[in-house]
């Protein structure tokens, strides 16, 4: 079990949410505790669920410790909006954000849903856009920031391979509309506000048949 | 597939007229789409008379009607454009791909598509003093900005990487008289006065988010995520990016990634200028003594900080012998003349 000593400058948070203090350091058995209150939405194992038609829970199970509490930090001072997650941000004291991302970063990734029934074509669109992007409509390629397989780059660009179809199109429509915008200088937001419908959809259920860590 | 056009514009209306090329079946509205896009990204829409060329893409070679051998050459040289970390250690001593300065696997406009080498060489080159060849040309990128030793002549892998070139050039005269649309990377006019000090606080607050406070970068299992924009990892002194000109270009058309001329000239500038204040590895072409060396390349030089004192606290730029990961000095292409005098015409 690692301990997780998360830094003011790594986060970003020193102009970006305005702290004044160094965040506290994480402790992933207390995480646990705190982490009850969030299972009936991201499940007991961090698996989260892809909700057709509805709203999607994203997995959190091993994500980058230090991006979950950026979030839950963003959820709490507003600076992102999701009716149905803000409540349980707002119960979170500092040292327990720091907690459950300890907590939710050292589980084992699991798998991405809601790819399942995408045909070929499909499929062949979102690998080109995530590997490769499609230059001549400038969409830039989701691994030049993602990282190798789009499954994360340090603490700032989140792995979002294996992560499900219906969230990852639901943060892109958001980035689209203009209702998620807590991204470091615009820099997903520009990417987003660039795709298709089409374009959106098929990298979604591509990212989501990806694996989340190198097999 | 093959879209060559000359573009020209008549009283605010815009014109098409197609050049001759055999298998074109690119529509005048899709090029127009493709320069709306370019235009809506803060580009400049093509002037008049200049030559417009949308290069095929890889989805395009699947329907080529070519020889399957070449198409799987043409892909090795993709990957090899694209992946030329593949080639570390051999020909390759820096975090760079190709695709690290030629965006767009090589296609994009502004950002020095590398297709019009295939149409224009052989050529001279001031930088060497003789005719070049597309190998020698590409041989020039491993020497300098991939600070590395580039494949031998007529090796597969350069021949590889030329047909990928060539292949980008598609239906393109050679030699064409018009001058190409966004061809190198253009710089922005270069503003009254430079500020260091202002390059590094819009560095930290625009660029540092990627490629880290101290330009080194990011690499993520073995592979270049955000690569060194100076130090040991990145390009040496003698690549066309230390020209703070050509860096200011580059600035401009292409970072941050993916919000293209965001930034002011002046910022550009300033950012490119802090850039090029600070330390990476010696020049190939270094004789021993860097201000001899900057003297002896001034035609280039005269546009880097090399050899001069940096303003930031890095001494005398280039004073060393650091060549970085790259065990020698000298890759097999540097200072090698060619001469066809005893020629008579
Ligand atoms: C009622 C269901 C629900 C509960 C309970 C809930 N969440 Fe969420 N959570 C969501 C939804 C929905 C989202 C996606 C929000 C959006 O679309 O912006 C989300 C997003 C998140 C994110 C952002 C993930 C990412 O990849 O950016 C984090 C972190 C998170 N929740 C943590 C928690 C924690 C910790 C708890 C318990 C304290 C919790 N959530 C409880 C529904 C819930
Ligand atoms: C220029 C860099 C960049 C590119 C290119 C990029 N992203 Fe992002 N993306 C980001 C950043 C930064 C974040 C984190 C935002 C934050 O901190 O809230 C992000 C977050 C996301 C998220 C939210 C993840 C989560 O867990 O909530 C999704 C989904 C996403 N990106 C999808 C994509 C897709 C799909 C592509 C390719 C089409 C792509 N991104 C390309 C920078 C980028
Ligand atoms: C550090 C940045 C950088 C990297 C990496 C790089 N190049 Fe270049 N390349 C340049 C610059 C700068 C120019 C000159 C552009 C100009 O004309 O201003 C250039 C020019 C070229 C040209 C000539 C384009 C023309 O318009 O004639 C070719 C071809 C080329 N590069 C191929 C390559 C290949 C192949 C690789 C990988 C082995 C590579 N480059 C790697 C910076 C780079
Ligand atoms: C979102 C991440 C991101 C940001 C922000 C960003 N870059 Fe880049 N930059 C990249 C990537 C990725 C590449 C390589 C392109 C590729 O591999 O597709 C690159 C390439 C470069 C290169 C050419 C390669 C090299 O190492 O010299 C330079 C120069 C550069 N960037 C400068 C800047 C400057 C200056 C800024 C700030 C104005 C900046 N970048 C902001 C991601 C970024």
């Amino acid at each position: 079990m690692r301990k997780l000593s998360i830094t003011l400058a790594a986060l970003g948070l020193a102009t970006q949410a305005g702290l004044a203090q160094a965040a506290p350091e994480g402790d992933p058995e207390k995480g646990k505790q705190a982490a009850t209150m969030c299972t009936a939405c991201h499940q007991a194992d961090g698996s989260g669920k892809h909700v057709e038609g509805g709203e999607s829970w994203p997995r959190l199970a091993g994500l980058n410790a230090e991006y979950i509490a950026k979030q839950l930090h963003d959820f709490k001072s507003g600076k992102r909006q999701n009716a149905s997650m803000m409540p349980f941000a707002n119960m979170l004291s500092d040292q327990q954000i720091a907690d459950v991302s300890a907590y939710y970063a050292q589980m084992d990734a699991t798998p991405g849903q809601g790819g399942e029934n995408a045909s070929e074509a499909v499929l062949k669109r979102g690998e080109q856009i995530a590997e490769r992007g499609d230059w001549s409509e400038y969409v830039v390629s989701c691994k030049s920031c993602h990282g190798p397989d789009s499954r994360g780059a340090g603490a700032t660009f989140p792995g979002i391979a294996g992560q499900h179809a219906g969230y990852i199109k639901a943060q892109l429509k958001a980035w689209q509309e203009g209702s998620r915008s807590n991204d470091p200088q615009n820099l997903m937001g520009a990417v987003a506000k660039r795709m298709s419908n089409e374009d959106i959809h098929a990298v979604a259920v591509w990212l989501a048949n990806q694996s989340p860590v190198a097999e | 597939m093959i879209r060559t056009l000359v573009y020209t514009a008549l009283s605010g209306t815009v014109l098409f007229s197609a050049t001759a090329a055999a298998n074109s079946y690119k529509t005048g509205a899709e090029i127009q789409q493709y320069i709306d896009t370019l235009t809506e990204m803060g580009f400049p829409a093509p002037e008049e008379d200049q030559l417009v060329h949308i290069p095929p893409t890889m989805e395009d070679l699947e329907e080529a009607d070519i020889h399957p051998k070449l198409k799987q050459t043409i892909r090795r040289g993709y990957d090899l454009f694209t992946n030329t970390q593949q080639l570390r250690g051999e020909n390759v001593f820096n975090n760079m791909n190709c695709s690290s300065c030629h965006l767009g696997e090589g296609r994009m406009p502004f950002s020095a598509p590398i297709w019009p080498a295939a149409v224009t060489l052989p050529d001279f080159r001031g930088k060497n003093g003789h005719v070049n060849s597309l190998e020698e040309r590409i041989a020039g990128c491993f020497a300098y900005s991939m600070n590395g030793e580039p494949p031998a002549y007529g090796s597969d892998d350069m021949l590889a990487l030329s047909a990928y070139h060539q292949w980008l050039a598609s239906g393109v005269e050679m030699y064409p008289k018009q001058d190409i649309y966004g061809r190198g990377f253009p710089a922005p006019d270069r503003p009254e006065q430079l500020s260091y000090s202002n390059g590094e606080k819009l560095y930290q607050q625009k660029c540092a988010v990627c490629h880290s406070e101290d330009g080194s970068g990011l690499r993520v299992d073995n592979q270049t995520v955000y690569p060194a924009l100076w130090g040991d990892m990145s390009n040496n002194w003698g690549a066309g990016m230390v020209r703070i000109f050509t860096a200011a270009g580059f600035i401009k058309n292409n970072m941050p990634l993916g919000q293209p001329n965001s930034l002011s000239d002046q910022e550009a500038w300033d950012i490119a200028y802090y850039m090029d204040n600070q330390e990476r590895p010696q020049d190939p072409r270094y004789t021993g003594d860097v201000e001899e060396t900057a003297e002896m390349f001034n035609n280039f030089h005269q546009h880097s900080m090399y050899g001069k004192d940096s303003a930031g606290d890095g001494g005398l730029l280039g004073d060393h012998e650091n060549t970085g990961d790259k065990p020698f000095l000298k890759p097999f292409n540097v200072g090698v003349p060619r001469n066809f005098e005893g020629n008579t015409d």
